[in-house]
């Protein structure tokens, strides 16, 4: 063989080879990854060998099928000469090619039914966490008779300046968060899924688990991680502008990493409880405001309060007029508008505070102190 | 008689007042192909925007919009349209009959649907922009959350529904009423069977999305809450009537497609169907089945388990009637004399790529599989690959193997060779590598994506821009053909061609069978 047809062969067979090798090996969220991933739970395997499964007796199938054809289209060529005959209709032929595909699709039922039931098996989950889908990041809570209630929200990462290409897009590009899940390895976990507005969808493939997260509805689903990592997921519903920017991170940790962090975040709910208890000075209000406002408000309102997607809140009517109407606006948004509610967002003591701040910050000066209680009366009614 | 319709009117009031069949057909075909062109280039501004990760070029709520218009347009205005426009002009003249059964309402329905396009394109000039809560249009996304143009998008649909089930009603009127002496209906051509099925589909759920944008209109404008869940109302309700609709729907789009197939394979086989009889009773099985597998497009909504086992079951036995099918079509091409002119060229292109996407819809039918798919890039591959390979492919076989006999001219054979050729390419370069992202675990509709999906995504985008461009061939040459193709007189333009259609003057004349044929009764189908 010349050198050009090797090369060629090679070029040819090449990225057969790859993809070969690559169905083989795919473990989750590699680059050009082809094939589904077993993740990290025994359902996730049980899944991928389904789909395997399928996927072999599809290729059979094909194969056949495909074959029969091309044999066909080589030899049965009118210009080879070759004559029509014309043969048709076959009861024995045509019974023979329902029967069969129906046994087969027996075949494949068995083992489907059976993942989907141990799918459905929500028994004796060891803890809860409840997930809300929210245009556009998740919130978690964890649910726990004996201890304070652990809840917060999780939002992209990604900085703006990676999306819109003005810097280098880092190596977890969307599929980052500011605050991950955390769960302990090899315990069943339940998760309630939920939403507060439209309908989302808590998807991470390693995991194994896809539910809708559906207004109104609390959806049951639970996974069992039997490795500690990393694992990354999409919403997988449309939910709206920014579907694609709220990403879920999950970290999966040993027990006891996991007791810890959950005494942390446990011991910082209580903290928030006390301050929430608390009066403040203005100096305190303003120092936590600004943090707030930075971290929350800043990306529409401007580092000035001169205002940018949101309106300006430098001498604006609303901060500067009565507080009832800065309250409402704050905590329950501006329905039709980029201004969200924010009220199930920031807790009473960052709420107070940022009002507080906008209150009397960019030249506004209403010398008002708001303070977390008027935040718990407001939202009382 | 008179000699007042021997001849079309002269200039615009011919189009505009016609109740030929064939006008109307040719109407609705050239409409059809505007919208696949406008949906087409949406479809290149979703392709371009994903080129390579990060926004550049278009923001992500006109993303949403793009999609959802794209995937509205193709179903509605291009697939749907381009199948009654061919059955239009195809099924007087294969069982017989001089015209349509029901003509001025023939001309409503065609003529109310350019105004409807029109009113929902300009959507994307309203404030808020346009739909976007996708071609499946979830509420409440799509209610509460949506843009005020939601109102136009409803009527729109309404109107549409409209056009559809009259022109259904009008097919299901000529094919029971107007059969020639002797065309029994174990005698029509495959294409009439499937299309009057077909229209049976329409009937029944158009009116079932109909009620279900009624709703939505309710609850945007009258205080309803049908679908949100703050008023007391079920937003899962929405997804249910939807795909009552929806799953129907797919079947009104391939039927009629699988009419077109199994008259073009037997025509370049030299060979008749194989089975006509089970062809028959598949398309019926399907039809039937197609009403009671709906919920296979909400296995994630989280349905109790009893509700996803029997959707499961059902939607697996769909492959029963549809293996069928493709068998059939095979044995029909075994032992045939073959030839490959561009018109089997697309037939085998269906075929291949067809039963392809009816694997991936094997696969996904298997629910505790279909939570990794669903909504993933996988689905998008698998239902491309069944309506545009299954249903664009057939109706482009369509156009080639009866233009000539339309217009009484032959277009260019090797243009439409390499229309195929490149379609293909540009097909599976789009499509293929979309069920590697979607295994992979990209979500669909989503205007950017991580890094990992970069290469498929630049090589789907590359095939887009590649099958769209081979379209403008396919434009050029049918409009070559038309204005200077290489004339054809012949009645049978395709010497394995059978049927009513090919025993009329080629040009096929103004009128045709006003006087009813002699049907050999010894003569089987076509
Ligand atoms: C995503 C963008 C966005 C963010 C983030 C945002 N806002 Fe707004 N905000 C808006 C928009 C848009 C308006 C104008 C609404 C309208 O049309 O009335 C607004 C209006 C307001 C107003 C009323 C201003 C006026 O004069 O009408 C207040 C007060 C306000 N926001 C407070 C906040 C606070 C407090 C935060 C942070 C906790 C915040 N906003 C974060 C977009 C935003
Ligand atoms: C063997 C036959 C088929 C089976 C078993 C099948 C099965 C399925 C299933 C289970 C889904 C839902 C996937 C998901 O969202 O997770 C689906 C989606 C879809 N199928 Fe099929 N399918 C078949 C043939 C077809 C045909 C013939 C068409 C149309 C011509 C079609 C069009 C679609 C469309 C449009 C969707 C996606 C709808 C959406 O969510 O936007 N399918 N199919
Ligand atoms: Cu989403
Ligand atoms: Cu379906």
């Amino acid at each position: 063989m010349c050198f050009e047809a090797k090369r060629l062969l090679k070029l040819a067979l090449g990225p057969v080879l790859m993809l070969m090798s690559a169905i083989a090996l795919a473990s989750g969220g590699e680059v050009n990854q082809v094939n589904m991933s077993p993740g990290a739970t025994h359902v996730g395997e049980r899944i991928y060998d389904l789909h395997m499964v399928i996927l072999g007796i599809c290729t059979v199938i094909g194969i056949g099928v495909f074959g029969v054809m091309f044999y066909s289209i080589i030899y049965h060529r009118k210009s080879k000469g070759h004559k029509p005959s014309h043969f048709h209709e076959s009861t024995k032929v045509e019974i023979a090619w329902t029967v069969v595909p129906f046994l087969i699709l027996i075949g494949m039922a068995v083992p489907a039914t059976s993942t989907l039931l141990e799918i459905y098996d929500f028994e004796d989950a060891e803890m809860d966490i409840l997930i809300t889908g929210y245009q556009w990041k998740w919130k978690y809570e964890y649910i726990d008779e004996n201890g304070e209630n652990v809840s917060f929200f999780s939002n992209l990462r990604t900085p703006q300046s990676e999306i819109y290409n003005s810097q280098p897009k880092g190596e977890h590009y969307l599929l980052e968060v500011d605050e991950p899940v955390v769960i302990p390895v090899d315990t069943k976990v339940r998760f309630l899924v939920t939403a507060n507005d439209v309908i989302h969808s808590w998807w991470v493939p390693e995991l194994a688990v896809k539910k809708d997260a559906i207004p109104g509805f609390i959806n049951e689903a639970w996974t069992r991680a039997a490795e500690e990592g990393v694992y990354r997921g999409q919403c997988a519903e449309l939910c709206g502008k920014d579907h694609g920017f709220m990403p879920i991170v999950v970290n999966v940790v040993s027990k006891d990493e996991y007791n810890d962090w959950l005494a942390t975040k446990q011991a910082e709910a209580a903290e928030i409880k006390e301050l929430m208890a608390q009066t403040f000075t203005m100096d305190e209000l303003m120092a936590r405001g600004k943090a707030v406002y930075d971290r929350a408000c800043l990306a529409c309102h401007g580092a000035n309060g001169e205002g940018g997607v949101g309106k300006a809140i430098a001498g604006s009517p609303i901060a500067t007029g009565e507080l009832g109407g800065h309250l409402n606006v704050g905590i329950n948004g501006v329905p039709g508008t980029a201004m969200q509610a924010f009220g199930g967002q920031l807790n009473d003591v960052e709420m107070a505070a940022v009002i507080t701040y906008q209150r009397n910050a960019f030249g506004n000066n209403m010398g008002d102190a708001v303070q977390p209680i008027d935040i718990y009366n407001f939202k009382k009614g | 008689m008179g000699d007042h319709h021997h001849g079309p009117a002269k200039g615009l009031s011919r189009w505009l007042f016609t109740t030929n069949h064939k006008d109307i057909g040719t109407m609705y075909l050239w409409f059809s192909f505007a919208m696949f062109i406008l949906g087409g280039f949406f479809a290149m501004i979703i392709r371009a925007e994903l080129f390579q990760p990060g926004m550049q070029l278009v923001e992500p709520a006109f993303f949403n919009q793009m999609t959802t218009l794209h995937g509205l347009i193709m179903v509605f205005g291009a697939i749907m349209p381009s199948f009654v426009g061919l059955a239009n002009w195809m099924i007087p003249m294969m069982i017989g009959a001089p015209d349509m059964a029901l003509p001025r309402m023939n001309n409503w329905s065609f003529w109310i649907l350019p105004p409807t396009f029109l009113l929902l394109a300009s959507t994307l000039f309203m404030d808020g922009g346009a739909p976007a809560a996708g071609w499946t249009f979830y509420a409440p996304l799509s209610t509460t959350y949506a843009a005020p143009s939601v109102t136009f998008f409803i009527f729109s649909i309404h109107v549409l529904g409209l056009s559809s089930i009259m022109g259904s009603i009008n097919i299901i009127a000529t094919v029971m009423n107007m059969r020639a002496p002797g065309m029994t209906y174990m005698k029509m051509p495959l294409f009439v069977w499937t299309w009057l099925i077909t229209a049976f589909l329409l009937v029944a759920v158009m009116p079932v999305l109909a009620g279900a944008v009624t709703m939505m209109l309710m609850d945007v404008h009258f205080g309803t809450s049908f679908f949100s869940a703050a008023g007391g109302g079920d937003p899962v309700l929405f997804q249910h009537v939807f795909w009552f609709f929806g799953h129907p729907e797919v079947y009104i789009i391939i039927l009629p497609a699988f009419g077109v197939v199994s008259q073009i394979i037997p025509a370049f086989s030299r060979k008749p169907l194989f089975g006509y009889d089970s062809m028959v009773y598949a398309t019926a099985s399907i039809a039937f089945l197609s009403f009671i597998v709906w919920a296979h497009h909400m296995y994630t909504v989280g349905m109790p388990v009893a509700g996803e086992l029997f959707f499961m079951y059902a939607t697996m036995l769909i492959a029963v009637p549809t293996g069928v099918k493709v068998f059939n079509w095979i044995t029909t091409m075994w032992r045939g004399a073959l030839s490959f002119e561009t018109p089997m060229l697309f037939c085998i292109g269906f075929l291949v790529l067809f039963t392809i996407g009816g694997f991936t819809g094997l696969m996904l039918s298997i629910a505790p599989a279909d939570f990794q798919y669903h909504d993933s890039y996988f689905v998008v591959a698998h239902f491309h690959y069944v309506m545009v390979a299954g249903a664009v492919f057939s109706m482009t076989a369509a156009i080639y193997y009866w233009l000539p006999k339309w217009c009484g001219r032959m277009y260019n054979e090797t243009m439409g060779k390499t229309h195929f050729w490149i379609s293909f390419i540009g097909f599976n370069l789009t499509f293929f590598p979309q069920h590697f992202v979607g295994l992979a675990g990209m979500p669909r509709r989503i205007p950017d994506y991580a890094l990992q999906f970069a290469d498929f995504n630049m090589m789907s985008s590359i095939g887009a821009f590649i099958y769209g461009a081979s379209q403008i061939l396919f434009l050029y040459n049918v409009i070559a053909t038309i204005v200077a193709g290489k004339p054809v007189s012949d009645e049978k333009v395709w010497d394995g061609a059978e049927g009513l259609e090919w025993t009329v003057p080629t040009p096929a004349p103004y009128h045709t069978f006003e006087k009813p044929p002699k049907i050999d009764p010894a003569h089987a189908h076509s």
